[in-house]
């Protein structure tokens, strides 16, 4: 598989993903310039964390203008899965891909920690491959990463399962104290309708091998990949569509 | 056309929206003696120097631009005037 890693001015997790994908999982991976307005070729987006463009104005609100999130538009509406993680995440509410806002967090800190996450939505590339109970441990890194949306937000969100993940304690209980930022419903990550576009501000790039402390956010990698897998195998083998359906695989 | 007139916008979080800032600094100005005040609400105050003398051309713009970048319509509202 061959993955975009999109590069703005003051990215910083751009190297990091691109290791992981490339170094951890043997797939090809490839920076993307923000001026860039090509996709072509590549089977899956992630955008990066980081502070694009200095955090002026809002997270995400000028990245989302620069050239390439043309691209990203034209990729996710034609079913391409991507990926935004932490400023990422900023950027794809900025640009309308996913629902909501991330606002200042609630305590005014900078939270720089390891977070417990429950999978609240298992029926997602992103969450299929985590198994059922199954806790993850996974840094943060963020001022901006209290998830707002109005009610009627939120309630679509709940009834069409797009909440992905959700910060709990290490017992997996859904807590106010395990909550770093002030997010309703403690949410860490959502997905879109179509279920192709997610945001986390959780870095699972920066918990995919064990040198590093953990390596539950393998999973979430493992979860895009086996999806993007069974899509290509789909394609090269359209009797398989009615199988993978029956299963209830996505 | 030369710089002649100014939009002033003004942007603020929407009241269902949490505002941590503003509440901070009211409890500063709380524990500085300022008692009985009320809600603080922290915004964002832009100017924006515009060329040549058409308000009514340039309203429509402003807003448009405050509509898709210098306010985000899920947690904020914006006013402005051009003078």
């Amino acid at each position: 598989m061959n993955f975009a890693i999109l590069q703005f001015p003051a990215s910083n997790c751009d190297q990091d993903a691109l290791h992981v994908v490339k170094n951890v999982f043997g797939h090809s991976a490839k920076f993307v310039w923000h001026k860039d307005n090509s996709l072509a070729g590549f089977d899956a987006v992630i955008v990066p964390g980081g502070f694009s463009y200095g955090d002026y104005l809002r997270t995400g609100a000028i990245a989302r203008f620069s050239p390439i999130m043309q691209a990203v538009q034209a990729f996710a509406a034609n079913g391409g899965p991507v990926l935004g993680i932490c400023n990422g995440f900023q950027i794809l509410c900025e640009a309308g891909l996913l629902p909501g806002a991330l606002i200042r967090n609630r305590s005014l800190q900078f939270r720089c920690e390891h977070i417990f996450l429950k999978t609240a939505a298992h029926n997602s590339p992103f969450t299929n491959k985590i198994p059922e109970g199954k806790i993850l441990r996974v840094p943060i890194a963020h001022g901006e990463g209290c998830y707002f949306a109005d009610e009627a937000t939120l309630e679509k969100l709940k009834a069409n399962r797009q909440i992905l993940w959700q910060y709990v304690d290490a017992k997996g209980e859904q807590t106010e104290s395990a909550n770093p930022n002030g997010s309703l419903q403690n949410i860490a990550g959502i997905c879109n309708e179509a279920r192709n576009v997610a945001g986390l501000m959780p870095h699972p790039e920066r918990a995919s091998e064990s040198v590093l402390g953990g390596t539950d956010g393998k999973l979430i990698f493992e979860s895009l990949l086996s999806w993007m897998e069974s899509k290509a195998a789909v394609k090269s083998n359209p009797e398989k569509i009615t199988l993978g359906l029956a299963v209830g695989k996505v | 056309m030369g710089i002649c007139m100014k939009a002033k916008i003004i942007i603020t979080p929407k009241k269902a929206v949490l505002d941590p800032q503003g509440k901070t600094v009211q409890s500063a100005l709380e524990h500085m003696g300022y008692t009985g005040i009320g809600a603080v609400h922290v915004g964002k105050y832009l100017e924006i120097e515009l060329p040549g003398t058409d308000k009514e051309a340039w309203r429509k713009q402003v807003d448009e631009a405050c509509h898709k970048i210098l306010s985000n319509p899920v947690i904020e509202d914006y006013q402005f005037e051009i003078e």
